[in-house]
């Protein structure tokens, strides 16, 4: 009994010291929104003369520079804004077709080779693709994909990762459904349609995150493939605000807040089945 | 495959073979086999034999041996590999370590509110890392008023130039790098705990094991695999890093001070036209992050047969 108290007491302790470590972490993870949105708020004159501050000064703040977004270099945020999204849209679109159909394959069919494609799939995942960049700018250049969107698209259209992802969480999946499918007069191609798909729903839900991430991030291939201003995504037109003339902090800011809110929206919305999606679908070794 | 282009010919039979059992797998695999093809294996063969070329416009390619090796030896390339090599060791040691840290703590459940902290933890791995570092950057800038050095005055010490030298700029990389994936390493990690039977703790707490031998002899053990991907995936993402340091310095960064392997890469192959010399960078990164990685491997025992 004795020793259970002080077990029972330990533990408080425990879960306070952890409770507040949690709470640190937390505020370490969102400082750095503190400061984007409160900086958004304040003249780009008064983030040169104070650096960025958490400080609000009802007297200067207001949103003049969210309005000023539209009209910064005749509205070129807002053609970022779209590059991206369209880019963003087609990626992870294109990426979980093709993702889940070469994954599911994998894991659910005998096949000859099997075992040397899963293995070409990890050495891919390992692979730095930068590496790549040189012949593949080369290859763009002759199929003229320079400057177009489909172009950006083409090295992500079957991302390893998806693969290797959609293979661990179709090996969860009993094979018997695919016999009942087949005894109801499925077609192979009808079986994923029509009985996978519906229950790779939060495999899918997980990639559509981690691709639409990628993709809002990436920076080093869109720069090279397009070129002109007004097809730049976000990442690339942000650093083209950032100059060793004087930076543009009126329209970093609001244009950093912006960037930030819609996938983070995407994120609470889709977040349960993202978590257990992703974590049912593990790395199993 | 030959089934598919057979196929192709005869539509009728075509039609008929797609559904053939022994052709539906392929069919399926069949969007990476071309993806390979024509993503990995025919630019990695053109970087081989570009590396070894003199290259002048799309129609001028002559080789010239091993030189664009040998003029690798410059002082800008040497720095580009330590910076590159610098950051990777932090980022393998930090964003194993924490993460790890924080998804115990968070799977123990000895914390109120893990669900909240799991979810809010992810939402850094959301942002652009061209948008984030803005706010590193300014909060890190040279000035006295920068937000970082007021603080350091605060506390009494000299305010820092941070992104001025190699290793105050490496700390800042690393913390932004921290604050970027720790979300995404977490759930990595939980995944891994979460598989984990409750029942092997239960053992261990008859036989009288302390929390840290739990942790030693059964958590670590039994979550090798995610930790070995989660290494393998760090190397890679160390070595080849290069959007966390435009983030911090953009391009024309002052005396090279965090320019990397691929942001060399970069400046060489795009800015200066050299895609020889760049192509002998890129592979000299491939066979730095496979040897680094296959190190990591043998050491981590991925090769050892299962008992």
């Amino acid at each position: 009994m004795a020793s259970n108290k002080i077990d029972r007491k330990k533990r408080t302790v425990l879960s306070v010291l952890a409770t507040a470590l949690m709470i640190l972490v937390a505020v370490f993870a969102m400082v750095p929104f503190a400061f984007m949105f409160m900086s958004s708020l304040k003249p780009g004159t008064e983030m040169m003369r104070y650096g960025l501050t958490l400080r609000f000064d009802p007297g200067i703040s207001s949103f003049d520079n969210y309005t000023a977004l539209n009209t910064y270099r005749d509205g070129v945020y807002w053609h970022w804004y779209k590059s991206s999204a369209i880019i963003m849209i087609m990626q992870t679109g294109i990426g979980l077709f093709f993702g889940s159909l070469v994954g599911y394959g994998l894991a659910m069919y005998q096949f000859k080779g099997r075992n040397l494609i899963f293995t070409l799939v990890l050495v891919v995942m390992m692979l730095p693709f930068e590496i790549l960049l040189l012949p593949m700018y080369q290859m763009m250049i002759r199929i003229k994909m320079m400057n177009t969107y489909f172009g950006v698209v083409i090295p992500y259209l079957v991302p390893p990762f998806m693969i290797f992802f959609f293979r661990q969480y179709c090996l969860g999946i009993p094979r018997e459904l695919m016999e009942a499918g087949r005894i109801d007069g499925c077609s192979d191609y009808g079986i994923f349609w029509r009985i996978m798909v519906p229950i790779l729903i939060p495999a899918f839900g997980a990639m559509t995150i981690l691709s639409c991430m990628n993709s809002w991030n990436n920076l080093l291939w869109p720069m090279i493939i397009l070129q002109s201003e007004t097809k730049h995504t976000i990442p690339i037109g942000m650093g083209t605000t950032i100059t060793p003339y004087g930076n543009a902090y009126d329209v970093l800011m609001p244009g950093a807040v912006m960037a930030v809110v819609p996938i983070v929206v995407i994120y609470l919305f889709a977040q349960k089945t993202f978590i257990t999606g992703l974590t049912a679908g593990s790395v199993k070794g | 495959m030959q089934n598919r282009s057979a196929g192709k010919t005869v539509k009728r039979r075509g039609i008929r073979s797609l559904s053939d059992p022994k052709v539906v797998p392929y069919v399926f695999v069949a969007p990476f086999i071309v993806f390979f093809l024509f993503v990995y294996m025919y630019p990695l063969i053109m970087t081989v034999i570009m590396s070894f070329q003199q290259i002048d416009g799309p129609n001028h390619h002559q080789f010239i041996g091993l030189k664009n090796y040998q003029k690798l030896n410059t002082r800008d390339f040497q720095m580009a590999l330590q910076t590159s090599g610098r950051y990777a060791l932090w980022d393998v040691i930090v964003l194993t370590i924490v993460p790890l840290l924080i998804a115990c703590i968070l799977h123990s459940g000895l914390a109120k509110g893990s669900g909240f902290f799991k979810s809010l933890f992810f939402i850094p791995s959301l942002t652009s890392i061209i948008v984030a570092g803005i706010v590193f950057r300014l909060a890190f800038g040279t000035l006295e008023t920068a937000t970082m050095n007021r603080l350091m005055t605060a506390m009494g010490f000299q305010p820092v130039k941070w992104l001025s030298y190699a290793g105050p700029g490496n700390f800042v990389l690393i913390l932004l790098t921290l604050w970027r994936w720790n979300g995404v390493n977490i759930v990595y990690y939980l995944s891994g705990l979460q598989s984990i039977p409750t029942d092997y703790y239960e053992a261990a707490q008859i036989d009288g094991a302390s929390a840290l031998q739990k942790f030693f002899h059964v958590t670590l053990p039994c979550i090798r695999p995610v930790l070995i991907y989660v290494i393998t995936i760090t190397v890679l993402g160390g070595f080849s890093m290069f959007t966390e340091s435009v983030a911090l310095w953009q391009q024309n960064n002052a005396g090279g001070v965090g320019r990397t392997i691929v942001g060399y890469m970069y400046m060489v192959g795009f800015k200066k036209n050299n895609l020889g010399l760049a192509s002998a960078v890129g592979l000299t990164l491939l066979v730095l992050v496979v040897a680094v990685n296959l190190v990591q491997l043998v050491l981590m025992g991925f090769f050892r047969k299962e008992e």
